[in-house]
């Protein structure tokens, strides 16, 4: 490593623990959110070696209940909604935009703090009596259970304004800190998923936070206003969680659509197919995603003509996730395509995501829904668009820029290995899942009938195969640390700013002020058929 | 075909069964055809295009404004036919004829109350006419729980506020499968009932019969059916481990100690005051969460039962 850079600049704990710099915030959020993955993973490996047979296998129903509980919590509130903005976002936004940091570090690592007292506020749970209520928090059933849901629920609220410091902070950071000559169009597409994300950050997360509140001032003062034995209506409750948790699906998803674009175009070396159409895509399905979360209740007795406004704008939402994938598919023709890890999980992404996002429709449409509401192809769906979709993006972004956080090249041999292991493993744990939600196994379920169990075995045998695969890829990258070969400034022939800085960064990104005349994705021309034929003679 | 079709989906048996399967077909190869475009051309883009490869590259447009249209307006067409098709079937399974058979159905943690109209009730299981359309008005008494019947396609959640409806009409004859899909807590997986289509003169002798469950059965093989049909299983078991209540193992004639510091003889009296009127003699250590089965139960049922709790040595 040539000088000084943001690791190795100033050492000791404390250095870490006050530091300002977005990318040391950015590294603890990333060693914070795999933390809280590995705690969901095993909980999620507990639930499927539970479902292997139909009754009792290892714990009681009551155990099975705050284990599920757990697991979606964890996974929704402390790993992928902070995943790619906390963790990713916070160490590459300013690079990209050829800033020396965030518009407001303080705030950053306020936000970072928040994150840390909220997770532990929502695994003192775990102690104190846990939390069966789903990770939904339905009433009245979350209003009338015993158990710590008043912790969990501060635990939440506190995490939604983690999640708003880090918005408000990238609004602000695209709107004022662009390096000269970046103007709108010249930024990366992923500087445009972030501001999409943020927005809904910014506008949907309040909500949520005054939701978790009034369900705590009704279980603690018996305030009414969910619970009808107290004169309250439980379905506001559905209405008011949905109103942040469907736009949040798109805190979810944009930050991985966003990865997706900057991984695809680099190794294919090609501009991006329809900039601008990706661009306002991402806008425009942060505005649309207000309004439809009614479609969690087409049978929650919400009135006819409602649920039909809410399927049609629920349809409508879909065609800019569409018009995105024909997108990254036409970037790679006539490309000159490298299959390294971050473009083989980028391209997992893009058949797993179709997956997601195709059997969605069933689940739009009002009639299919009704069959296949709450039932496991419900939980097939979500886990291919979360984990198949976001997760896998996660895995790419990490990929693409592990080298630049950490200035270490990982094993391709050890990353193609591990690449197939998750994707034959996911589609074994998951696939099966639409099959038994197709034909009536209902979710949250401790017990189901027996003609369901050679599904289930299935599903946990590729539940394990998915974790031998994820094993490999913690191995390798932890393994990258302590071992050599360090990265040059720019492995894979990037374009944007990030890679015209060091390998690791110094601390304040660039020694001089990039100054940009191009846009992100101008790379040299390809060779032409006749120039390779000259140049393997 | 129809074996194919099983394979993802139980038997269709009811009027609207048959269009929501249409539309779930239609889907899926639609969904199948567009999955397969993009993994084929991604494949083929990825393989041809591969770094290094001896082929022409030129310069390829980074847009193509009448292709994105295309590929915008195309997916377009599709939902808006996909929209009025899901539409059209929602509709059709939300309005019940005017001359639908009514039966009013409570839930709570964790079984099904049913009641006829001419009084009959009963719990976890319903006989109904094959061709006659049945309607069910539908409340809980504690959380939101959800009426699902997969053979049927319908479902339709119960809430406790206020009465949701929710009806079909059975074409197949048989027994269907009732669960719960909303989650309700620890006996969520195990809130089953079943519905049974028989032939109207059947349903009629059985209406006017009162029932008839358990006829000719000896009482403590009558009882172990009612335990389980009606849902004791949720609450008590039979091993003597702890569940929401006591367990039946060896509770008879042995001194049973009462919340209020009363110690009362587990005698075939207090079995029955226990099952009638559950929360004047609650158990020291347990919430007094028990369902009354006071108007449910006949004299000959709640016999079976105690017979069967003293069963459990
Ligand atoms: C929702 C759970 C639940 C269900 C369902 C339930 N019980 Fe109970 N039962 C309890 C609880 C809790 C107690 C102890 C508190 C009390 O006495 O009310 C109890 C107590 C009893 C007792 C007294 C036991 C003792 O040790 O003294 C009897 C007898 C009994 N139930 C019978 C039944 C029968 C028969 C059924 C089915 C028809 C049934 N229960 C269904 C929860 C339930
Ligand atoms: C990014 C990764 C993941 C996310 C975001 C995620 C999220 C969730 C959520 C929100 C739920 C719903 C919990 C509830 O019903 O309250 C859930 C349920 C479930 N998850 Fe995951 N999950 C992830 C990974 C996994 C993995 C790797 C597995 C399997 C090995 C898994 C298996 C399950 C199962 C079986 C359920 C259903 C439990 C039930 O309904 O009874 N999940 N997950
Ligand atoms: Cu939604
Ligand atoms: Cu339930």
């Amino acid at each position: 490593m040539t000088g000084a850079n943001y690791l190795t600049e100033t050492r000791g704990l404390r250095s870490w623990l006050f530091t300002l710099d977005h990318k040391r915030i950015g590294v603890m959020y990333l060693w914070s959110t795999l933390l809280a993955f590995f705690l969901g993973g095993v909980l999620a490996m507990l639930i499927r070696l539970e479902l292997i047979t139909p009754q009792k296998t290892l714990m009681d129903a009551d155990t099975y209940n705050k284990v599920f509980t757990l697991h979606g919590a964890v996974m929704i509130f402390l790993f992928i909604i902070p995943s790619i903005p906390a963790a990713l976002g916070n160490f590459v936004l300013p690079l990209l935009l050829g800033a020396k940091d965030v518009a407001f570090p303080r705030l950053n690592l306020a936000s970072y703090y928040l994150y840390v007292a909220g997770a532990i506020m929502a695994l003192a749970s775990l102690v104190t009596g846990g939390i069966d209520t789903g990770w939904t928090f339905y009433t009245p059933y979350s209003t009338s259970t015993g158990g710590a849901v008043n912790l969990v629920t501060l635990a939440v609220f506190v995490l939604g304004f983690s999640s708003i410091f880090t918005g408000i902070n990238f609004i602000a950071t695209t709107h004022k800190l662009r390096a000269p000559g970046m103007n709108w169009f010249r930024m990366p597409l992923f500087v445009w998923g972030m501001y999409a994300t943020a927005i809904i950050q910014i506008l949907a997360t309040p909500v949520l936070g005054i939701t978790v509140l009034l369900l705590f001032l009704e279980r603690v003062f018996g305030v009414g206003i969910f619970d009808p034995k107290l004169g309250g209506d439980p379905v506001l409750f559905q209405h008011f969680f949905w109103f942040y948790s469907h736009p949040a699906v798109y805190i979810m998803i944009l930050p991985g659509m966003a990865i997706i674009s900057e991984v695809i175009p680099v190794f294919s070396q090609r501009p991006i197919f329809g900039y601008r159409a990706i661009a306002f895509s991402s806008v425009a399905i942060a505005g649309v995603s207000f309004l439809v979360w009614g479609h969690h209740m087409f049978v929650s007795g919400q009135s006819v003509l409602a649920s039909a406004i809410f399927s049609f704008l629920t349809f409508l939402v879909a065609i800019p996730s569409a018009v995105k994938v024909f997108n990254w598919v036409a970037t790679m023709y006539k490309g000159s395509i490298r299959l390294q890890a971050p473009m083989i999980y980028a391209i997992t992404f893009l058949l797993l995501f179709a997956i997601g996002g195709l059997t969605g429709l069933f689940l739009g449409s009002l009639a299919t829904d009704v069959h296949l509401h709450d039932t496991y192809f419900v939980v097939a769906h979500f886990h291919y668009v979360m984990m198949g979709g976001t997760f896998i993006a996660f895995l790419a972004g990490l990929h693409y820029w592990w080298p630049k956080m950490f200035g270490r090249m990982y094993s391709e041999t050890a990353a193609r290995v591990a690449a197939a292991l998750v994707f034959i493993g996911f589609n074994a744990t998951f696939l099966s899942q639409f099959v038994l939600g197709s034909r009536g196994m209902p979710r949250r379920y401790y017990n189901y009938l027996p003609e369901f169990q050679a599904l289930h075995v299935l599903s946990t045998v590729g539940s394990w195969v998915l974790a031998l695969g994820l094993l490999i890829v913690a191995g390798y990258l932890l393994a990258s640390l302590r071992r050599k070969p360090e990265a040059p400034p720019n492995p894979w022939g990037g374009m944007t700013l990030e890679w015209q800085t060091t390998s690791p960064p110094p601390t304040h990104n660039f020694l001089e002020q990039p100054v940009v005349d191009r846009g992100p994705y101008d790379f040299p021309p390809l060779e032409t058929e006749e120039e390779t034929v000259a140049r393997s003679a | 075909m129809s074996r194919l079709r099983e394979l993802l989906m139980p038997a269709a048996a009811s009027t609207v069964a048959r269009d929501v399967d249409s539309l779930f077909y239609f889907l899926l190869g639609l969904s199948a055809f567009f999955f397969l475009l993009i993994a084929a051309l991604t494949a083929w883009f990825v393989i041809r295009y591969r770094q290094g490869s001896r082929v022409r590259r030129g310069a390829a447009p980074t847009h193509n404004t009448a292709l994105e249209l295309l590929w915008s307006l195309i997916p377009l067409a599709l939902v808006i036919v996909i929209f009025f098709w899901g539409f059209h079937g929602y509709i059709s399974a939300a309005v019940p004829p005017a001359d639908a058979l009514e039966i009013k159905v409570v839930a709570k943690k964790w079984l099904w109350q049913f009641e006829y109209p001419n009084g009959l009730r009963t719990v976890n299981e319903i006989r109904v006419p094959v061709g006659k359309p049945v309607k069910l008005v539908m409340i809980s008494e504690d959380v939101i729980h959800s009426f699902y019947v997969p053979s049927f396609r319908i479902k339709q959640d119960v809430l406790p506020s206020r009465y949701t409806q929710l009806w079909f009409e059975v074409t197949e004859p048989g027994a269907h499968r009732i669960l719960c899909t909303e989650y309700c807590g620890r006996g969520h997986s195990d809130m089953l009932g079943v519905i049974h289509a028989v032939s109207d003169e059947e349903y009629r002798s059985w209406l006017e019969s009162g029932g008839g469950l358990g006829e000719g059965m000896p009482l403590v093989e009558f009882g172990r059916l009612l335990y389980t049909r009606y849902g004791c299983e949720v609450c008590h078991s039979l091993d003597g481990s702890r569940l929401e209540g006591p367990s039946f193992k060896g509770i008879f004639g042995k001194p049973v100690r009462l919340s209020d510091g009363r110690t009362v003889t587990a005698d075939e009296d207090y079995l029955r005051r226990s099952i009638l009127q559950p929360q004047t003699e609650v158990v020291a250590g347990y919430q007094p969460v028990m369902p009354t089965f006071q108007g449910l139960l006949g004299e000959r049922e709640i016999n079976a039962l105690i017979e069967f709790i003293k069963e459990q040595k």
